[in-house]
């Protein structure tokens, strides 16, 4: 499998040719080859692997080499943040950066370990590279042509594209060599990669309020990494292991519980959700990945990797208990949301709350739900971010109430968004299929309070999609016209996107059986079927009936003779439907808003409560459990 | 009785009156007279209603409120005027801002005198109404059927 | 087999029992306000004559929307009816109600877009009842599938108390009762013109209203799934149980005033954790 460095090798290749190249076609065009590449060389390992007899393989077990490399590598971000920290006057961020790397590598000369298998390809590893290859890839090639647009809009910023596509192909790199590998210092590592970049993602435009939210994803996650050091010593010393599959299967409660720590700081768990929150101020693209293919995923798939060990423990509840907590607040949070790209930021944090929740449970039925989210959401969330960033490109703002009758001014960005959200949380579409097993999940684990939270939560969920939801279709002529200037390479992101959340949902049996399936029997050893197959005909009919009702009707509606009349507005409607007369004999334009609740769901009102519980119950869990365990 | 004499739904518009009338429309939705018994209902919406009753003259003001309410309606479709008022524009008939009875702006099928109007009066002009109404569709179907043929 | 014609009788007739009960419902109303009421079979000419009116409309799609609304509420009864699996089925449910939701603020006319703001508000406060409901009949029964649920040897209101409670509070607002009648009501008493419905005239309103009827039929259906069990007797048991739980709700209507939104939401997710959540942690401890 020579493949496996070519994989990573490329995205890093392409990340130090692309800011050298100034002219923008050119860059472009490199940009198109390093994700089509990127996509090739994923397909070419998947074929690879499924004509090895898709078994779980192990490589690598002499590295020094690179093994310096690496702390070479690791020295060069302390460095950075360093430099960056003393440049900027975040100071504190230092201390946690020295810290961990001088932990990590006196760990790694203290505790000499017994050589073993680096890298390793199993089904989840495999999963987690096509979502970042494919849906990394194309979010690149949407960057192209959004970068192009953003930069007309916001003349204020100085233009640094050659060095934000960069960065998007170093993620992708690190997420490819993070969810390769086995050895957790090397995971350890590619970790690090990710939070930087994240880091360096979130500050592109240098605004004030950039720096600060990036240097808030920074220290938080580098708390999530400072937990992932220690882990590493104490499995190291205790052990003897730094193998991620032998420390799961010891179930050695620290560093079990330190590197579910981590997974819940990478994936934006309450209290540390602020993190993806505030980088919502980085190009759309950049969130598009943070969100949906890579960074946060990255948390969930250590926490699924973790679940065999977390099933019934303390660590378990505690993970599940911050999962479902984060799921029902994000979701009332998001409901006080009228900026697109807030909401969709707190869906995310919402739904990974759900997935983590999961996690933390770890029974089977659990984790297939989880898996199957992750795959859903991934796919969902990436298209609804891009369908927002060339909105806001269109119009100018991604405000909501901005978008209202948007199906009359862009239709097409208003299928691909509709589909999106259809998505995230309607019937038949996967979603909430996931979350029927995760229902049925929480109540055979006997865990009460997990059952109120999805209870309540899927209720916040509905709203404030369905209120998002309600603003598109609306027929509802504004004054302002707007042009589409979405380039075709957007387009083609996103038709591919649309079309991949239709389809995912017709081969749902089949994504069940081939691809969940494995997962859950390389994880526990053992799989019977969640669903039964009655429900997975059910879903078959239920998407018939969602494809091919709306399609007669459609038909039936155009054949029925209608007679058009304004709407009522008292009688006082100017005949166009947007002007009414006024009391003063004046036309006034109507002007509709969605209901925010900004004084039950504000964030104001919700965030601090949430941080100050969600922080409660990690601190005295933590205690408990590592107390418990020394 | 046809479909709509089982069911006549009106929208009740208050164009200049003195608000006499209004209460005694009122009235007959209360339980003394019921006209829920013959399958009337008084909605504010007229998108949904058959039979448009309007009280008082109308202004310069509410004329074009009167149209366009009018217009909203779906055929087949009365008007009842009620009162003096709304027949020929009554005691304000001279008034620099009155322009007369509803029928100055819309066809009127009914015109139901008094000042006020009692509500056995208006139950009976509603009752007219309710033939005319089934007059109406006929032609409206009929109408129907030879457009689509 | 027995399935099939349970889902076609139920497509069949659901409409007409809806429209029977809501004929029940006008004249009992009426007799509690000292009315006489209109004639028993009120509904069925209003929604002839309905039909019968000239087809007016805002826009291209309302009459789309609503039909889907129409649809998957069918779909979800079939669902219940079938005996398939009821959280499938109430999910579905709250799948047509957003297809409502949709239709109604497609008109982007303030009264309507006000009532569908209202009616995602209702929806909001009735759904974790519903999911939790459906949690219940698992815990009590073993099983999500509505046969199952009807074959058991006990009928599953002994172990549910709680939730019937709960469901009835809340199937206020499927019905469209005061005090919870925000987004639109059956009666001409809505301060917002016609709310949900104000721009739906003719035939569209008539199958809005049909799409009404399976609901209170498909509501109906769950009360009396808390009642059947496998002896025949308590097939008429659960019908009594309906109409008198219908009787209730008519009664609740009559006496009580509509709340703001805000207490509709403090009440129903109240009501919700004391009396399903209660249950079901009661149920699951019993387990």
């Amino acid at each position: 499998m020579g493949i496996l460095p070519i994989l990573i090798g490329w995205p890093l290749l392409i990340a130090a040719i692309v800011p050298l190249i100034k002219q923008e076609r050119i860059r472009g065009y490199v940009v198109y080859a390093g994700a089509g590449g990127v996509m090739v060389l994923a397909a070419a390992l998947l074929g690879m692997w499924l004509t090895n007899g898709a078994q779980a393989m192990a490589f690598y077990q002499e590295t020094e080499w690179v093994n310096y490399l690496m702390i070479a590598g690791e020295l060069f971000l302390t460095g950075l943040i360093v430099y960056l920290s003393i440049k900027y006057r975040k100071y504190p961020v230092i201390l946690l950066s020295v810290g961990q790397t001088a932990l990590g590598i006196w760990t790694e000369f203290r505790f000499p370990m017994q050589p073993a298998c680096h890298m390793q390809i199993d089904s989840l590893s495999m999963l987690m590279c096509m979502i970042a290859a494919f849906i990394g890839g194309l979010i690149c090639i949407y960057a192209v042509g959004y970068m192009k647009a953003y930069h007309q809009h916001h003349k204020e910023f100085q233009d640094r594209s050659g060095f934000f596509f960069s960065m998007l192909f170093l993620f992708l790199a690190a997420m490819f060599g993070l969810v390769l590998s086995e050895n957790l210092i090397w995971m350890y590592f590619f970790w690090e990669v990710t939070s930087v970049i994240s880091f360096l993602l979130i500050g592109y435009t240098r605004t004030e309020e950039a720096v600060n939210n990036s240097f808030r994803a920074l220290w938080m996650n580098l708390v999530g990494g400072f937990g992932f050091a220690i882990a590493i010593a104490v499995a190291a010393a205790t052990l003897g292991t730094v193998q991620l599959e032998a420390v799961v299967q010891t179930g050695a409660v620290i560093p079990v519980a330190l590197l579910a720590l981590a997974g819940l700081t990478k994936s934006a768990q309450l209290p540390f959700s602020s993190w993806l929150l505030g980088a919502m101020v980085a190009p759309t693209p950049s969130s598009a990945l943070l969100h949906s293919a890579t960074m946060v995923k990255a948390g969930v798939f250590l926490l699924i990797r973790l679940s065999p060990a977390l099933a019934g423990t303390m660590t378990g509840q505690m993970v599940s208990l911050i999962g479902g907590f984060t799921f029902i607040a994000a979701s009332m949070m998001a409901i006080a949301q009228n900026d697109g790209k807030k909401v969709l930021a707190f869906s995310t944090v919402s739904n990974l709350g759900l997935i983590v929740a999961c996690a933390g449970i770890g029974a089977e039925e659990t984790i297939w739900a989880a898996v199957l989210l992750m795959i859903f959401h991934s796919v969902s969330k990436s298209m609804l971010f891009q369908a927002v960033g060339s909105v806001e490109n269109s119009l100018g703002s991604r405000d909501i109430e901005n978008m209202h009758g948007l199906i009359l001014r862009l239709p097409k960005l208003t299928y691909i968004m509709g589909i999106g959200i259809a998505g995230m949380y309607l019937a038949p579409f996967g979603m909430l299929i996931s979350k029927w097993v995760a229902l049925k999940a929480f109540v055979d684990a006997g865990n009460f309070l997990l059952v109120i939270f999805l209870a309540f939560g899927s209720a916040t969920t509905m709203f404030y999609w369905t209120k998002w939801l309600t603003k598109l279709v609306s027929m509802h002529r504004t004054k302002e016209e707007a042009r589409d200037v979405t380039h075709r390479d957007q387009y083609f992101s996103m038709f591919i996107h649309a079309g991949c959340v239709l389809l995912l949902c017709l081969l749902f049996p089949w994504l069940a059986t081939t691809v969940v399936n494995p997962i859950i029997l390389e994880l526990f050893g053992a799989s019977h079927e969640v669903l039964s197959m009655s429900i997975l005909t059910t879903m078959a009919i239920m998407l018939v009936s969602v494809l091919f009702v709306p399609a007669t009707m459609f038909l039936v509606t155009r054949w029925a003779h209608k007679e058009y009349v304004p709407i009522y507005m008292g009688g006082a409607n100017e005949g166009d439907n947007t002007y009414f007369v006024n009391s003063y004999g004046e036309p006034e334009h109507l002007y509709l808003t969605n209901w925010y609740l900004r004084f039950e769901f504000g964030m104001r009102r919700l965030m601090r409560p949430s941080v100050i519980l969600s922080s409660g119950i990690l601190i005295v869990m933590l205690c408990l459990i590592i107390g418990g365990a020394v | 009785m046809g479909k709509l004499a089982k069911s006549p739904w009106m929208l009740h518009y208050d164009g200049s009156s003195c608000n006499g009338c209004d209460i005694e429309v009122l009235a007959c939705t209360t339980p003394v007279y019921d006209v829920e018994r013959f399958g009337i209902i008084n909605t504010g919406d007229p998108f949904q209603a058959d039979i448009l009753l309007i009280t008082g003259g109308i202004n310069s003001q509410s004329e074009s409120v009167v149209k366009q309410i009018y217009s909203q309606m779906p055929n087949p479709k009365v008007v009842v005027a009620v009162g003096i008022c709304a027949c020929t524009g009554g005691i304000f008939k001279e008034c620099y801002n009155i322009k007369g009875g509803v029928d100055t702006v819309i066809p009127v099928d009914i015109y139901v005198p008094g000042c006020a109007a009692r509500p056995q009066a208006i139950i009976d002009g509603v009752v007219k109404a309710v033939e005319l109404l089934q007059k109406k569709r006929e032609a409206f179907a009929s109408q129907r059927k030879k457009s689509g043929t | 087999m027995m399935r099939v014609v349970s889902v076609i009788l139920y497509l069949l007739l659901a409409p007409f029992a809806g429209a029977l009960l809501d004929g029940f419902d006008r004249i009992i109303t009426a007799r509690m306000q000292g009315r006489k009421g209109p004639p028993f079979f009120q509904p069925f000419y209003d929604l002839s004559k309905l039909f019968s009116k000239q087809m007016i409309a805002v826009n291209g799609v309302q009459l789309l929307l609503i039909l889907s609304y129409l649809v998957f509420l069918a779909v979800a009864g079939s669902m219940l009816f079938a005996g398939a699996d009821i959280l499938m089925c109430l999910f579905l449910l709250s799948t047509a109600d957003m297809f409502l939701v949709m239709a109604a603020s497609s008109d982007s006319s303030p009264f309507a877009t006000m009532g569908a703001s209202r009616e995602m508000l209702q929806m909001m406060a009735y759904e974790p009842l519903t999911l939790l409901l459906a949690v219940g009949f698992y815990l009590a029964t073993g099983s999500f599938q509505v046969v199952d649920i009807i074959h058991m040897p006990l009928s599953s209101v002994l172990m549910m108390p709680g939730f019937l409670l709960g469901f009835m509070f809340i199937t206020a607002i499927k019905l469209r009762k005061s005090p919870f009648d925000l987004s639109t009501s059956h009666h001409a008493h809505q301060e917002m013109v016609k709310g949900l419905t104000t721009e739906m005239a003719g035939p569209i309103l008539a199958i809005m209203n049909i799409a009404e009827y399976y609901e209170i039929t498909l509501m109906l259906g769950i009360v009396a799934l808390f009642f059947l069990n496998q002896n025949w007797w308590s097939w008429p048991l659960a019908i009594v149980a309906c109409l008198f739980m219908y009787f209730l709700e008519i009664l609740w209507d009559n006496v009580s005033a509509r709340v703001k939104w805000r207490t509709l939401l403090d009440s129903c997710w109240v009501v919700t954790l004391l009396t399903g959540g209660l249950n079901f942690l009661i149920l699951m401890l019993i387990k």
